[in-house]
């Protein structure tokens, strides 16, 4: 038989997002240490509704690390304490039977609490938006090699693009900063020959957006990295200065307001 | 769509302006410590200095003096506006959290700065505006600079406020000698141990060359 644990929760409830939050403690026995996090977070919410109470709301949808939709900061770790794990890969074998768990909301003022400990993450689609795509019709799949991509740039790219828009480098950085993410989205087009003709306007709109959401401005902490899921590394913020640097110098050429090239 | 906002009201570019006038101010501290640690060298070497510093051809002397001033107020209304600003970036602050990367000396730049920008008057204050030598000594004009210092380090209390700011300045270093390079995006990961351990040790070297400065009249190896 599988060892099982007996688990203290303290979790954020809050109604909406204007209403204060408040941690609510709750004790949780007979936890497979095979559940997953948010398995565990169903076993609760099923009492909760048994003894007709509330259920926890949490955000997710994939469960399987792909989509970017979970996340919560557990004891002070966006996604728990394993590395490159999202919470809903996160297992319960990682904890031990008395553990007493802090569950709280991403925190930053561009992600307002919708519920919980879910968080309205809209301003990263925004910065998305304002750049992260290639405007041009690409029709299907090119022949292989009409399009030659050097390999290391192929590589960094893939690097940028495993990027799930979780939010956990907004929810790591000690000043709240979206440079993480938006470093991945711009980085990971500007590496590839089609992302070349939108790529001034690309990073002028979309380090624009960054900014007007209220994120903080990067320190270099580099706390991003480690709670990111996906391993994306700082050197694409030194890349995202790069080439911010470079769209400055170069937006006599574009109308950086206008970023649909076709 | 909205127009992009311009170069100086993104973070990115204000941060650009911090690291380059952060520069400037590392390069100034240099220099400031490697000329001062020739009072080391005797009375006759360091007044010399001192004259020789005065007798620079006025466009190069106060030219000298105007970048590193401009230098300064942009890397502090920078660094204040970015501070503001990232101050209601996280409202509700986390109950637990933990930080798994970044330094003491990241975390407290803040400080470290602010710290630094009242020794800088205080600093001005004690040694460059003659009248208001703050410190109970006899100011006697840049000529006789090493009287001066030996004067102006024999008071205890201002050896140790010294000594403290030049720790700040340390940290500061510390963190932002690497951090300017992120900033301006001349890194790489095969180099970045280099430039890392490189910014670091002249960081070191500055201070400690700093502290020696006041502590050298304390020990008694200046008088
Ligand atoms: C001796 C004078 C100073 C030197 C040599 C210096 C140097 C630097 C350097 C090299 C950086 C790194 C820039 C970057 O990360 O790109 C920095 C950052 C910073 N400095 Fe200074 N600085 C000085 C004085 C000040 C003063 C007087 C203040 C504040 C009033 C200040 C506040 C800051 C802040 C807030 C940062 C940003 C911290 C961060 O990015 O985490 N500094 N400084
Ligand atoms: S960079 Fe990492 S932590 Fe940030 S949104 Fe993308 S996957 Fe999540
Ligand atoms: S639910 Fe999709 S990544 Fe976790």
């Amino acid at each position: 038989m599988s060892k099982t644990l007996n688990l203290v929760l303290h979790i954020w409830r809050q109604k909406n997002r204007d209403s204060r939050g408040g941690f609510v403690r709750y004790e949780i026995s007979d936890v497979s240490e095979h559940s997953s996090f948010l398995e565990m977070l169903d076993q609760l919410n099923e009492q909760l509704i048994a003894r007709g109470e509330e259920p926890v709301a949490f955000d997710h949808d994939c469960r399987e690390g792909i989509c970017g939709a979970c996340g919560m900061v557990i004891n002070g770790e966006p996604h728990g304490p394993q590395k490159l794990t999202t919470t809903c890969q996160l297992h319960m074998r990682k904890f031990k039977s008395g553990d007493e768990l802090y569950l709280e909301p991403f925190r930053a003022q561009a992600f307002p609490v919708i519920r919980d400990l879910i968080v309205d993450r809209a301003p990263l689609d925004r910065i998305v938006q304002a750049g992260g795509f290639i405007g041009a019709r690409t029709g299907s799949a090119p022949d292989a090699n009409s399009i030659l991509v050097p390999k290391e740039n192929a590589d960094r790219a893939m690097d940028a693009a495993a990027c799930i828009g979780c939010g956990a480098c907004v929810a790591a950085c000690p000043n709240a900063s979206a440079m993480l993410f938006t470093a991945a989205k711009a980085g990971h087009l500007n590496l590839l020959p089609q992302g070349q003709p939108e790529r001034t306007a690309r990073v002028l709109n979309m380090v624009s957006q960054m900014d007007s959401e209220g994120f903080g401005h990067c320190t270099n902490h580099f706390e991003c990295m480690e709670a990111c899921p996906k391993g994306i590394d700082v050197d694409f913020i030194a890349k995202l200065n790069r080439d911010y640097l470079r769209a400055n110098v170069e937006s006599r050429e574009v109308n950086s307001s206008d970023n649909s090239a076709g | 769509m909205k127009k992009a906002l311009s170069f100086l009201e993104t973070t990115i570019g204000k941060k650009v302006v911090m690291a380059l006038s952060g520069l400037v101010l590392f390069g100034f501290v240099i220099a400031h410590m490697l000329g001062n640690l020739q009072v080391l060298m005797g009375p006759e070497v360091f007044n010399a200095y001192a004259i020789g510093m005065h007798s620079l051809p006025a466009p190069i002397f106060w030219g000298g003096r105007a970048v590193i001033l401009i230098a300064f107020v942009l890397h502090v209304t920078m660094a204040l506006q970015l501070v503001t600003r990232t101050a209601a970036a996280r409202p509700v602050p986390y109950t637990k959290k933990k930080n798994e990367r970044t330094t003491y000396a990241a975390l407290t730049m803040k400080m470290s700065g602010l710290t630094l920008l009242f020794f800088v008057l205080y600093h001005l204050a004690h040694f460059t505006f003659p009248g208001v030598a703050m410190g109970a000594y006899e100011h006697l004009g840049y000529t006789q600079v090493y009287s001066n210092f030996v004067n102006g380090f024999s008071i205890p209390w201002v050896t140790a406020l010294y000594v403290a700011a030049m720790i700040s300045l340390g940290f500061h270093l510390y963190h932002g000698s690497f951090s300017l390079f992120q900033t301006l995006g001349l890194v790489h990961p095969k180099r970045n141990h280099i430039i890392k351990g490189a910014a670091q040790i002249v960081a070191l070297t500055v201070t400690t060359g700093n502290i020696i400065l006041p502590l050298s009249v304390t020990f008694g190896l200046v008088s």
